[in-house]
């Protein structure tokens, strides 16, 4: 079966600024793709092309099997979106949104509205002037999931709830995973979040996809911390290949060692008799803190990186 | 109060071409009347003859003010009567647009958690409008004294704008204050100011005949302005009252604004419904959520203004034609030869500014559904643009429509013929579309300037207030498309003008919609 979204190449540009540059995107059926990147680096400009909302200066996108600016309005027959930042009409109350939303999408199922309502603690009788940013989201959130759609697009869905309701999202998308049929993409830039939730990740900058896969496959790519407490002194350590950030002290050694050298650095250790070991595979954070640097070379070296995204 | 002057430097730095373009172009206005009316009349005899006639028709009266003399000082001041309704306009919308309209953008919250007092976003404002206001007036003052005209009456007519600017700057300040939004707080402060022009009005025209009402005009802040009688004994007790009223209005705000939360109104909102009615499923049906209130309130105020236009023309007295000369101002003037026809050929082209006033606002609300994000909700959903587009196009034609056949209906009702006025008030329609279109090409076009749909409305009510008195070129003229339409009660209805106006209307409009498809959106 075809991809749901399946982006190459795409290009938009706003006047002289270049907001998407070549980027690809491919999320399958049934998968919740997690859509990684810091501020600015292009994932609303993304999903607005996706939503027919811009159109893309180059490449291609397509969307459920179609093109997303030519048919737009027949896509978003099959689709439900949360912008990131949500505005709703001042007068119509919660209620009244979420009803409008979900008519207007074709229609949606009533006792899973109101179990929605309930799971988020929403009140539908306020008038969207009156809700926080918070509430204003757990509307979009209640329409777009209570229509029966194919495709949820939610742009930082979570960016305005609190950690209760925010567990109560996930609660929410993990049982939406378990049907298997709806596919998600999820932008966001809460890690942990991602984490929980997503099969496949993107991860962009600069209008580029920088690093797509399963998190299992991007942890492969990237370094494992190790601290151990040793026996006698370890001979040879920093001389392996793909072993960084070495420090020595009273028999203790911390080091980050790619997944290549893994093999060699813990025979290393072995040899020299291990007293006790700890090893922490990299988080998604290093993964995506070592793409925040803009050049390949800072990259290689992850406190390096770390200062750059710090200075800017 | 700490930190006003920075959020002064900050209100004129976001504003510094719209405040100076209302304080020259509104302040420079009286001049042009000045150099009109040297134009115009080449003997003292005509002007006297013209002065004499003016003040003693209702229509005139109603729309500019009594006139209480014959100098060149007075028949500009009279002739420019209107121009405080634009500058208390002008006034309160700045005001709003500094307080409201930034708290509701969260802007003032952005600034308020900064070292900046609880008043000083509410000062700052009003105190960048007031000084503008007093601007404007200097500027009124010095061009009339530059050209000659006696001193004392070209600062009382300066007073009267800046005292107008003043008055309306502290009615937007408390507006701001009552409704728990800008565009709430604009309704009010309009409805404010439509009732001091309409009490003005009715005040005036009875102070014609027998002046048993004559006391309203004392009501109605715009009526003092009048009262100050600049060039003529210039009165400043008025203004004396209109600074006291000021004074209290901006204290008001200033308490009301101690008695509220920031984001909050006096008006508590309430609880609605938890699910929707069954028949809000539709693009059309949210447009009418969001209109509705626009529709009735515009077709109210201009059935209102029905009544006040019959109920004046009841009791305009029938001139007996004049003297040749002054026949021939008349004709430039109203573009007919007699009182009752000129009268309302007069007032059906103001109906129809207003009305344009509407759709403009209207159609522009689709530029405000797309920036505040409304229309990305909408748009990702199973509606078309054209869909979207259309659903708040409809009501910008048919709303100022409905509003017109209402004034036309009141107005013939009370005056007795029906056909006649409902004709002269629905061959504006057109027109009002022209400009409808030329809102919706700009959002398809130039979404960022759309807002100068506004000033090409203020351009038509520029050609149709100073045009024929300044004697402009007809190509000029032919700009506004007030000027095709029939000049109904005096001129015969003509059908293929109002036919080639609601082509151009369409045609713009159609543009305007397939850029709109066409381009990015937000």
């Amino acid at each position: 079966m075809a991809d749901v979204i399946d982006v190459e190449g795409l290009i938009k540009r706003f006047g002289a600024v270049t907001a998407l540059d070549g980027l690809d995107l491919r999320v399958p059926v049934g998968e919740v793709h997690g859509f990684l990147g810091p501020n600015g680096a292009g994932k609303t400009t993304t999903i607005r092309v996706l939503l027919g909302l811009m159109r893309a200066d180059g490449g291609t996108a397509r969307l459920l099997g179609g093109d997303p600016w030519a048919e737009a309005t027949a896509l978003h027959r099959r689709l439900a979106y949360v912008p990131g930042d949500v505005t709703l009409w001042p007068t119509l109350t919660g209620g009244e949104v979420i009803d409008l939303l979900g008519r207007l999408r074709g229609g949606l199922d009533r006792g899973r509205r109101d179990e929605l309502i309930e799971r988020f603690e929403l009140d539908p009788r306020k008038k969207s002037r009156a809700y926080s940013k918070g509430n204003r989201q757990k509307v979009a959130l209640v329409a777009a999931l209570a229509s029966d759609v194919e495709l949820l697009i939610l742009d930082e869905p979570t960016s305005g709830l609190d950690p209760l309701m925010e567990e109560v999202f996930r609660e929410v998308i993990l049982q939406e995973k378990r049907r298997g049929d709806r596919t998600v993409l999820l932008s966001s830039h809460i890690l942990a979040e991602v984490e929980a939730l997503c099969d496949r990740l993107t991860i962009i900058r600069a209008g580029r996809a920088v690093e797509t896969g399963t998190l299992a496959g991007l942890r492969h790519l990237t370094r494992t911390s190790i601290r151990a407490e040793l026996a006698g002194p370890v001979h040879g350590l920093a001389a392996i290949p793909g072993v960084h950030g070495l420090t020595t002290e009273d028999g203790r050694v911390a080091f980050d060692v790619e997944a290549d050298a893994l093999e060699p650095a813990l025979r290393s250790l072995v040899a020299a008799g291990v007293r006790s070991l700890v090893s922490q595979p990299p988080s998604l954070e290093e993964i995506f803190l070592r793409h925040y640097t803009q050049d390949g070379a800072g990259a290689r070296d992850e406190a390096g990186a770390r200062d750059e995204a710090g200075a800017r | 109060m700490t930190g006003t002057g920075k959020l002064l430097r900050l209100i004129l730095r976001r504003d510094r071409f719209v405040l100076p373009a209302w304080v020259l172009g509104l302040g420079l206005l009286p001049y042009i009347y000045v150099t009109g009316f040297d134009t115009l009349f080449s003997t003292d005899q005509e002007r006297i003859g013209y002065a004499h006639i003016s003040a003693a028709n209702t229509g005139f009266v109603a729309l500019y003010g009594p006139l209480h003399g014959d100098s060149v000082g007075e028949l500009v001041v009279w002739r420019g009567g209107f121009l405080p309704v634009m500058v208390g306009l002008a006034a309160l919308l700045t005001v709003i647009r500094h307080t409201r309209a930034d708290e509701e953008a969260g802007r003032t919250e952005l600034l308020g958690a900064t070292v900046v007092g609880r008043f000083a976003p509410l000062a700052a404002a009003l105190t960048a409008t007031m000084a503008a206001g007093l601007a404007m007036g200097a500027v009124v003052a010095a061009t009339l004294i530059g050209h000659g005209l006696p001193a004392a009456g070209s600062v009382a007519l300066g007073t009267v704008f800046a005292v107008t600017a003043g008055f309306f700057a502290g009615v937007g300040a408390v507006a701001a204050q009552i409704s728990g939004g800008a565009r709430g707080a604009r309704t009010i402060a309009v409805l404010v100011l439509g009732v001091s022009y309409v009490l003005r009005m009715a005040g005036d025209v009875s102070a014609l005949g027998d002046g048993t009402l004559g006391w309203l005009a004392w009501l109605s802040p715009l009526g003092w302005g009048h009262r100050i009688f600049p060039f003529g004994t210039d009165d400043w007790g008025p203004a004396a009252l209109a600074v006291l009223c000021t004074i209290l209005t901006v204290a008001g705000a200033g308490y009301l604004l101690t008695r509220r939360d920031l984001g909050g109104g006096l008006v508590a909102g309430r609880l609605g419904p938890a699910t929707a009615a069954a028949s809000l499923r539709s693009p059309v049906a949210l447009a009418w959520r969001l209109h509705r209130g626009l529709l009735i309130g515009w077709t109210a105020g201009f059935a209102a203004l029905g009544l006040i236009f019959g109920a004046v023309a009841s009791s305009v007295v029938a001139l007996a034609e004049d003297s040749a000369g002054v026949g021939d101002v008349f004709a430039r003037i109203g573009g007919t030869d007699t009182v009752l026809d000129g009268y309302f050929a007069t007032v059906a082209p103001i109906c129809g500014v207003i009305a344009a006033c509407y759709a403009v606002q209207a159609a522009l609300r689709l530029r405000d559904e797309e920036q505040s994000g409304h229309a990305e909700a909408i748009l990702s959903t199973d509606v078309s643009r054209f869909a979207w587009a259309g659903s708040h196009l409809i009501f910008a034609l048919i709303g100022p429509a409905a509003a017109l056949l209402a004034e036309g209906l009141m107005a013939g009702l009370l005056h007795g013929d029906v056909a006649l006025l409902v004709n002269a008030a629905v061959v504006q329609i057109p027109a009002v579309w022209v400009l409808a279109g030329l809102a919706m090409l700009l959002i398809g076009v130039l979404p960022r300037l759309a807002s100068l749909a506004w000033a090409a409305i203020a351009g038509c009510l520029a050609l149709m207030m100073a045009g024929p008195l300044l004697e402009l070129d007809q190509l000029v003229l032919d700009v506004s498309p007030f000027t095709h339409v029939p000049r109904v009660p005096a001129v015969a209805f003509t059908g293929v003008p109002l036919l080639v106006l609601t082509l151009i209307a369409a045609a713009l409009g159609g543009a305007g919609l397939i850029a709109l498809r066409r381009r990015d959106i937000g």
